[in-house]
């Protein structure tokens, strides 16, 4: 993947499918420990132990029309390159959290890419799923909650076009304000 | 100094999109749309699938042409994503394969609008001369 957007897009949608109604992600990033944090959190229906040890397997894969998964064994040989890790929580039944840390200086690390349009799109694609997004610099926090945004919109589809753009320009400009990297 | 969006901003977005809707826009229902499904694997995202779907979504709009663009998982055809799904109300769905922008344009203006087919269609429903397999 060229960028760590792409990579969110791919893990968010293994939260849709685990059948998660409320998804979590967030992002720390934090040049004084040297780490950039990013962490996945879901309600889904989890994994259990065996599971958990085969998911980061590039041969294995829940779906049936492939057998090879590559969304969580590239993320983490990303995180690794740059001398980081992955690690992965579940619980059957419950949910799964997934935190990935990179080496915030080391040249290797992923570009950002365009998390306002990945995030925009995924929460338009699932309006039924309640997603949180948290993203800490050394500047501040913003929080984008869906919860509160479908609150404003009433019965306005979260998928119109001019939402997306909107949620789009929020993301952007509260990114920019705590000057997100 | 640009100002901040903020939610104030989408409040404002509401009343001029409900002002704007169209009565018969307010009771479509998602079977009157088209409906398109890109898929959103990492074989598709890896290809540029977010691409197209940005794409699709914006056209569309732009076109006044109702639809509901979504993700959706692997449907399979990683040798040739980013690969859409598109249906047209009262239509079989159509799968496109090796869909970029360019393709994408094409395919609303031929397919979506006047029914045209394209090439880069992948076979998905197979049916003989008695009916389907």
């Amino acid at each position: 993947m060229k960028d760590l957007a792409l990579h969110i897009l791919d893990i968010l949608q293994n939260s849709v499918t685990a059948g998660a109604t409320l998804i979590e992600l967030q992002i720390d990033e934090d040049p004084d420990k040297d780490e950039y944090r990013v962490k996945f959190t879901d309600n889904g229906k989890g994994m259990d132990s065996e599971m958990v040890k085969n998911v980061t397997d590039p041969f294995f894969t829940t779906r049936t029309t492939r057998k090879v998964g590559l969304g969580i064994p590239l993320l983490k040989q990303n995180a690794e390159r740059t001398g980081g890790k992955m690690t992965i929580q579940s619980t059957q039944g419950q949910g799964t959290e997934v935190d990935v840390v990179f080496v915030y200086s080391h040249i290797d690390r992923l570009p950002t890419g365009d998390i306002p349009g990945t995030l925009a799109l995924t929460v338009s694609s699932y309006p039924a799923i309640e997603f949180v997004y948290t993203h800490t610099t050394p500047f501040g926090t913003f929080i984008f909650d869906t919860i509160e945004i479908k609150e404003t919109l009433g019965d306005l589809p979260i998928s119109n076009p001019q939402v997306i753009a909107f949620m789009k320009d929020l993301i952007r400009d509260n990114l920019e304000e705590i000057k997100a990297s | 100094m640009t100002k901040i969006t903020s939610l104030a901003d989408l409040r404002k977005i509401k009343s001029d999109v409900e002002a704007k809707m169209s009565l018969r826009e307010r009771s479509e229902t998602p079977e009157s749309m088209v409906q398109i499904r890109v898929a959103m694997a990492t074989c598709g995202i890896a290809s540029g699938a977010k691409i197209v779907m940005d794409y699709m979504i914006n056209e569309l709009d732009k076109r006044s042409i109702p639809a509901v663009v979504t993700q959706t998982g692997c449907m399979g055809y990683c040798y040739a994503e980013p690969t859409i799904e598109v249906t047209r109300p009262g239509h079989q769905p159509l799968v496109f394969g090796y869909v970029d922008a360019k393709k994408a344009d094409q395919i609303i203006e031929k397919y979506i609008k006047n029914g045209e087919l394209l090439d880069g269609i992948i076979p998905v429903n197979y049916e003989n001369i008695e009916g389907k397999q």
